[in-house]
């Protein structure tokens, strides 16, 4: 259903942030990508939402090459991809259903948005759509007045209204604390399971994604570096998407109680540090 | 291979570190950071040595001032409230006129001095204009105004309101500019077109701003339209003019305390709604 041809994006500082990716997601499928800061994750989930322009190489969505599309094609071919974001990006001074109600804007005219009348279906789905994440009585409340969770909650309500193909998900969980993360990511993995929606999730948290995700792809220096179940993410494959790290180290000074000293090479300490920032 | 951090600092403390700390200064070279400050304290005692004080004419001029002055402690509103009160509306009438025209022009034209909305001719074409707005002070545009329209409120309303453009247009512009880019990006996303990407995605974070600075606006154009009826422009400005150049300082003073409250009242009533609209 996506399919990522021979992907470059460029910036125009000179830094090469995706380096020829080739990657196939099929319909209902939730992949998690997972890669150290600056791999270029965002940055693929931004050029197939076109809010990054890839330098060269294709994006097939629905039979459609998402690159090559301009203005009014490619308004029409967003509608079909749902994103949710890593500070939530609601716009905080509307109120909770102005902003799931903004996931139809590609649908509705000028007037009707701006006097705020959407067509009875919308508003319908839209009261649905919060009933399921657990926000029925919060329609009318302003999108600064909620918490963390509970905005992540209204964005993930606002791409669904899009009726879309494919969620685009970036970092949903890293301002969000641990439990609520897990609500999250179940609540995308669910929703994703009841639409048939294949999902392209970044994610930092190794755990979670193997947790929730039925594929995992790893991205270092805009290559893929691995791709399969999330089952085979040995340590071996974690130091090839992130580098050298000891992964099955848990508490290892205090277990040994700082008996002995594990390094004798400053220089690969360094290198770790500054992989680490 | 796995750092822990005890081992890290403990590697630290082994070099040898430095044992005092300075904030770098803000230029690096100590002869020019030195000789700018020098030159700076010399150009001052150079200035005020050029202003000639003359003591005699000073002393003149404390009686004109006293007089003034007493004239202030005793206002007549009375003596010339037909004038003074027309004069009043005519300014209320020019300041709300102006700013309602000085805002519709503004929006677009802030719209397009925005960098991250405007493609560059337009932003230019917009930068310009705000230039020229600001670049000329009020005063100089009535005149050339009160040249064209001839004597009275038109011209003033002109002039201020050319002076709003230029005030209200490049702030909105900044604030534009200054927005959360995620939140009008998470618009654009849902595929959204133009107008209404600006109206959900741009609009609700700009206006807060854009209604305090309206308001603001609304204060400076009411002082403004004072000043420019010195120079014939229409307005509580004229009454002020003419009570001046018959040396009726208490009708003066009179003016100039309801000035005074007006503006003051405005700004509270104004600082009132600010705060309703966070």
């Amino acid at each position: 259903m996506l399919e990522i041809k021979q992907l470059i994006k460029k910036y125009r500082t000179g830094d090469l942030a995706i380096n020829g990716v080739d990657l196939k997601v099929e319909k209902g499928q939730v992949m998690a990508l997972i890669g150290p800061s600056g791999a270029g994750k965002s940055t693929l989930i931004r050029c197939v939402n076109r809010l990054e322009t890839p330098t060269s190489g294709e994006i097939w969505l629905n039979g459609e090459n998402i690159v090559k599309l301009r203005s009014g094609k490619l308004r029409k071919a967003r509608r079909n991809m749902g994103m949710i974001f890593q500070e939530y990006a609601l716009v905080e001074r509307l109120t909770v259903m102005e902003n799931v109600l903004s996931g139809r804007l590609g649908y509705v005219g000028f007037w009707r948005s701006y006097l705020r009348k959407f067509p009875q279906t919308d508003v319908k789905e839209a009261f649905r759509l919060l009933e399921k994440v657990g926000l029925e009585k919060m329609f009318n409340k302003r999108a600064d007045e909620l918490s963390g969770g509970q905005r992540q909650r209204v964005g993930i309500a606002r791409a669904l209204i899009q009726n879309p193909d494919i969620l685009l998900v970036d970092e949903p969980t890293a301002s969000l604390d641990p439990k609520t993360s897990r609500q999250i990511m179940r609540l995308i993995t669910e929703l994703c399971e009841e639409h048939q929606l294949a999902a392209i999730i970044n994610i930092h948290d190794v755990a979670l994604a193997q947790m929730f995700a039925e594929r995992i792809v790893g991205l270092r220096e805009g290559n893929i570096v691995y791709d399969g179940h999330p089952d085979n993410l040995k340590p071996d494959v974690l130091t090839e998407i992130y580098g050298e790290e000891d992964w099955t180290a848990v508490r290892k000074s205090k277990a040994k109680k700082g008996t002995e000293s594990e390094f004798d090479d400053e220089s690969v300490s360094e290198e770790h540090m500054a992989e680490m920032m | 291979m796995v750092t822990s951090p005890n081992s890290v600092t403990s590697e630290i403390q082994s070099t040898s570190l430095p044992k005092s700390w300075a904030p770098p200064p803000f230029i690096k070279n100590p002869i020019l950071r030195w000789g700018l400050m020098l030159g700076l304290v010399l150009y001052l005692y150079l200035s005020v040595g050029m202003l000639e004080v003359n003591w005699t004419r000073i002393y003149e001029g404390l009686d004109r001032g006293a007089k003034f002055v007493f004239g202030f402690m005793n206002p007549n509103f009375a003596g010339r409230w037909s004038d003074i009160s027309e004069g009043i509306i005519e300014s209320l009438m020019m300041t709300v006129t102006s700013t309602v025209i000085g805002i519709a022009i503004s929006i677009p034209i802030g719209f397009g001095a925005a960098s991250n909305l405007a493609p560059l001719p337009i932003y230019l074409f917009c930068r310009a204009i705000i230039a020229l707005s600001r670049s000329f002070q009020e005063i100089i545009v009535a005149i050339l105004f009160v040249a064209i329209f001839g004597f009275g409120p038109l011209a003033g309303v002109l002039t201020l309101s050319f002076a709003s453009i230029g005030f209200l247009s490049k702030l909105l512009a900044e604030d534009i500019e200054s927005m959360d880019k995620s939140q009008a990006e998470a618009v654009k996303a849902t595929g959204s077109p133009w107008w209404q990407w600006i109206n959900y995605g741009v609009q609700p974070q700009i206006m807060p701003r854009l209604i305090g600075l309206s308001l603001y606006r609304l204060d400076i154009n009411f002082r403004e339209s004072a000043v420019v009826g010195l120079v014939g422009a229409g307005g509580i400005g004229a009454t002020l003019n003419t009570a001046f150049d018959r040396y009726e300082y208490d009708t003066a003073a009179a003016i100039l305390i309801l000035i005074i409250g007006i503006v003051m009242l405005s700004e509270y009533i104004s600082g009132y709604i600010r705060a309703g609209v966070q």
